[in-house]
């Protein structure tokens, strides 16, 4: 896009930033709450492509420095690296954990192995959703 | 445990030891490994001989049976050793063989690895299911190891030729397991094997014989799926070597081994097994004379070497019909032989592969016609060739004279029998016997004399000829004083090695503290073995020095095995049927294909319905539907109805998003906030993806159809939505009659105890499922990979797809 879009641009970086927190917030609250990696993930995707709407590509490609490739492959290395985790401890694979702890500012907190078992969901969708749909209109 | 990873792991460094040190021959950090390995392996041999048995657990996926489970007995105890031992001589080997600036080490050692991986795991796993995944894991990794000089045509011939022929005995090997289960209701063979005597009288039984053979015979290169075996002789000579001749093709032999308390005590095993093995050996060695390359010679011999170990597996276990006794002494003899042999054929092949491998290494050569006149240049190599060659054609003082009279006697004793219709055929097992050794002393002093006496014919070699160095000398020499000592020390085996693989293809014939009777010596007397193996040496001796006279028989036949042409033929028939299909299946219009499968999915639905009697329609259970319900129904199947009708992309997306939408509320008023959440996001993300292709996307024209075109699709979409809907229907009926138990409970109860987390659809996701996403995930990711490689790669319409 040529034009320069004043509001548009603005009112993106705010949106943006809401529906990134508002994201994270979703991931962290999947194990209780409506959220997790996946729509944590399809929320991130949204958020991007909202930048990647409102600006020209090479700008946000300035400010995100993603590799989503390697996203994907990161992501996909971690889910399976939390599963060979339980392996270790000699139960079957991808057995999750998880125990409570006293954790300074945020009081009494529940860790589970399936947090970062869901950060590698988390990490393939937001990869494969920008690669696809950036491949598709890179092509353009 | 570790032990049959091991190698897997090593595998994984070589590539990154290939690139960083570079200076030093890669094949030096993998020696180490194999050389452990035996040693590991042989400290069990005390254990195993003692008739204790060895076993290691962990479950993989229990509530399928499946767990990986390995077994440590004297049958498997004495592959794990030729692997190991072999590998670690042919490591050493390949070494000298291979330069390290010209070939590619890393992938050649990884594939090495792999393949010795696979093959540990294919004798230890006492799972069927494990034994087969690594057993295909031997396939591919051979394919890769055949191909390795990918450049040339031959070897992808070659490779591919093995590859399709092993995996195609592996998947009816798999069949067989399956049918097996059927009848156990467990994977694991030593449960079978207890069970062995409860499931003959079952009408699977049979086939699941013939099915598991079938793995067995096609990786062992029996008639007729031997032919992928010469050709697999593109690889290095070390492979060959290791695949070819001490390791992969045994695992035919290894499974025969392994089925035999299952399988044995009835006449189909027994015919089967025993005939094509010995016919195998007939057509082997007498296809090796006529051979002109030095390796295509041994590998035939290979193939009749294997068919003499099958026959004998397949005549001893006639010992299980009879139980132990002075009757089924005759038969242990067999499978005594046959473990025997097993054992000096690694040795005495393995090293004449590598004396050839010597030979093409230092003159450029493997055809006999250049070749002479090399004793005096590589004397060190000569002798060897002549341990190996001897032993091979069964002369005294070497290991393979012992077992050839005991093959002799084994095959003697089997005219004598009186089961199984015996008495008319079984004079015929001595006479193949005899005739195939005389061709076996045929080829055997063919690659003596052909390769080291007569005329040097210096011009018609690559290379200047010299002796190999002695690196390359010293694994052959290991293996033929292995050749030698064994020949003369028999006894260094007797109840180490031989009388504990015995005990495992046989168990149940001796009461816990008996042991097989084993005392192999040099003289037995004036036998008919001895007489035997005379007549072989004076009519061999004769049939060779008058070789240029009856030669003309070869001459009217093909060089290449006949068996070749009816695979060449089958090839170029299935590329050709093959392409009548896809000319008709991929149209390139994507609705064509939506019609094939919708079609066939009607099909299937449609019969398992009737099939079964699982139409059953009762609405009287059914929840009351609120009115929100019915609105956002109505409006879900108007933008239905409308889309076909609209004429504009624009209003067609909206339409579908509308749906989508709609469908997120609906998640919203059944009380699914997840589903909900997802389906908003997806279809966000979407309608963005819309909006960046919309631009390209050309206009939506008006395509005239014919009524029947219309028609049929009409038919096509009411049908399914018919089909679907007695399906959901009666699928909900039914359940509600059967007093079905919704899975949901258990999750309602036990997802915040066992993981944990209030959101019980995110802990199904991650914590009881969490192999289906992580799965699901990884299909993600290679469905983007698809969508890069097809964008960036755009086909300008003119390759050769």
């Amino acid at each position: 896009m040529k034009r320069n879009n004043v509001m548009l641009h603005t009112i993106t970086k705010i949106v943006t930033f809401i529906i990134l927190a508002f994201s994270v917030y979703l991931f962290f609250a999947g194990h209780n709450n409506p959220g997790g990696g996946f729509i944590g993930g399809l929320m991130t995707v949204s958020a991007l492509l909202l930048m990647y709407v409102s600006f020209d590509r090479k700008t946000v490609d300035y400010i995100i420095r993603i590799n989503f490739p390697n996203l994907i492959a990161v992501g996909l290395l971690i889910s399976m690296g939390t599963g060979i985790v339980s392996m270790l401890f000699g139960d079957a694979y991808l057995t999750q954990y998880f125990d409570y702890f006293q954790l300074p500012i945020l009081g009494e907190t529940e860790l589970t192995t399936a947090l970062p078992f869901d950060l590698g969901i988390y990490m393939v969708v937001v990869g494969v959703a920008m690669l696809t749909i950036l491949t598709i209109r890179g092509d353009a | 445990m570790l032990a049959v990873l091991a190698p897997f792991i090593l595998a994984l460094f070589i590539p990154a030891l290939y690139k960083y040190v570079r200076q030093v021959h890669t094949g030096w950090f993998v020696l180490p490994l194999p050389v452990i390995l035996f040693a590991f392996l042989f400290q069990y041999i005390p254990g195993v001989a003692n008739g204790e048995p060895y076993t290691f657990s962990i479950p993989w996926a229990p509530s399928l049976g499946i767990n990986f489970t390995l077994y440590v007995d004297g049958w498997s105890l004495l592959f794990g050793l030729l692997i190991t031992g072999i590998g670690a001589l042919v490591v050493l080997y390949s070494i000298y063989y291979l330069y390290k600036d010209k070939e590619a080490l890393n992938t050649f050692y990884v594939y090495l690895l792999m393949f010795m991986g696979a093959m540990l795991g294919v004798v230890f796993s006492d799972n069927m299911v494990v034994l087969y995944v690594f057993w295909e894991l031997t396939s591919l990794s051979s394919f890769l190891l055949i191909g390795y000089w990918y450049h040339r045509e031959k070897s992808i011939y070659g490779a591919q030729k093995s590859t399709i022929i092993t995996i195609f005995g592996g998947f009816a090997m798999l069949a067989g397991f399956a049918m097996m289960y059927v009848m156990t209701g467990t994977f694991s063979i030593r449960e079978t094997i207890a069970m062995a005597g409860n499931i003959v009288d079952h009408q699977l039984f049979i086939p699941a014989m013939i099915m598991i053979l079938l793995g067995a015979f096609t990786k062992s290169a029996q008639f007729p799926f031997h032919i992928w075996l010469p050709d697999a002789m593109e690889a290095p000579t070390p492979i060959s070597a290791y695949l070819h001749s001490a390791t992969m093709v045994k695992a035919g032999l290894y499974l025969v081994g392994r089925m035999t308390p299952i399988f044995a005590g009835i006449p189909e095993w027994f015919w089967i097994v025993s005939s094509f093995g010995i016919f195998t050996l007939l057509w082997g060695s007498f296809s090796a004379v006529k051979q002109t390359d030095l390796k295509s010679i041994l590998a035939y011999s290979t193939i009749s070497q294997l068919g003499l170990i099958m026959s004998l597996l397949g005549l001893g276990s006639a010992a299980l019909y009879f139980g132990y006794g002075d009757e089924s002494l005759l038969y242990t003899t067999a499978i005594l032989a046959a473990v025997f042999h097993l054992f000096n054929h690694a040795t005495f092949k393995g090293s004449l592969f590598m004396v050839v491998g010597i030979i093409d290494h230092e003159t450029g050569t493997r055809d006999i016609r250049k070749l002479g006149g090399l004793m005096t240049i590589m004397p060190a190599t000569f002798t060897l060739a002549v341990i190996g060659s001897a032993a091979m054609a069964g002369l005294p003082p070497f290991n393979g004279f012992l077992s050839k009279e005991y093959f002799f006697t084994g095959v003697v004793n089997a005219s004598r029998l009186d089961i199984f219709n015996m008495d008319t055929w079984g004079m015929l097992f001595p006479v193949i016997a005899w005739v195939a050794s005389v061709f076996t002393f045929i080829y055997c002093a063919t690659i003596v004399f052909k390769t080291f006496t007569g005329k040097l014919q210096r011009e018609k070699l690559d290379k200047e000829p010299h002796e190999a160095p002695i690196g390359m000398l010293i694994p052959p020499i290991v293996l033929a004083s292995l050749v030698v000592i064994t020949g003369f020390f028999p006894s260094l085996l007797e109840y180490t090695i031989i009388e504990p693989a015995m005990a495992a293809i046989l168990p149940g014939l001796l009461g816990p503290t008996e042991t097989f009777y084993v005392n192999i010596y040099f003289w037995h007397g004036w036998t008919i073995e001895l007489f035997m193996t005379i007549g072989v040496v004076v009519m061999g001796t004769l049939m060779y020095n008058t070789y240029k006279y009856w030669d003309r028989i070869y001459f009217f036949m093909e060089k290449r095995d006949p068996v070749n042409n009816v695979y060449d033929n089958a090839m170029i028939g299935l590329v050709k049927g093959s392409t009548v299909v896809t000319r008709i299946q991929m149209t390139g219009l994507l609705r064509d294909y939506f019609t094939y499968m919708i079609t066939f999915m009607l099909i299937l639905l449609t019969y398992s319905l009737i099939r079964f009697d699982a139409i059953a329609l009762d609405t009287s259970q059914f929840a009351p539907i609120s009115i929100y319900l019915w609105a956002v129904t109505l409006v879900i199947v108007i933008s239905t109805i409308a889309i076909p009708f609209i004429q504009q992309r624009v209003t067609a997306i909206i339409a579908v998003g509308a749906i989508g939408f709609m469908l997120a509320l609906l998640f919203v008023v059944l009380r699914a906030p997840d589903l909900a959440l997802t389906q908003l996001l997806v279809e966000t993300v979407m309608v963005v993806l819309f909006l960046l292709c919309f631009y390209h996307l050309p206009e939506l024209r008006r395509e005239s159809f014919t009524p029947i075109f219309k028609f049929t699709n009409l038919v096509i979409s009411i049908a399914v939505g018919v089909v679907i809907t007695i399906t959901a229907y009666s699928a909900l009926t039914l359940g509600n009659q059967a007093d079905f138990q919704p899975i949901s409970q258990y999750f309602i109860e036990n997802s915040y105890k066992l993981a944990g987390g209030l959101n019980m659809v995110n802990v199904i996701l991650v914590d009881f499922r969490g192999l289906d996403t992580l799965l699901e995930v990884l299909v993600l990711g290679i469905a983007a990979l698809g969508v890069v490689t097809m964008i960036k790669l755009r086909m300008t319409g003119r390759e050769d797809v």
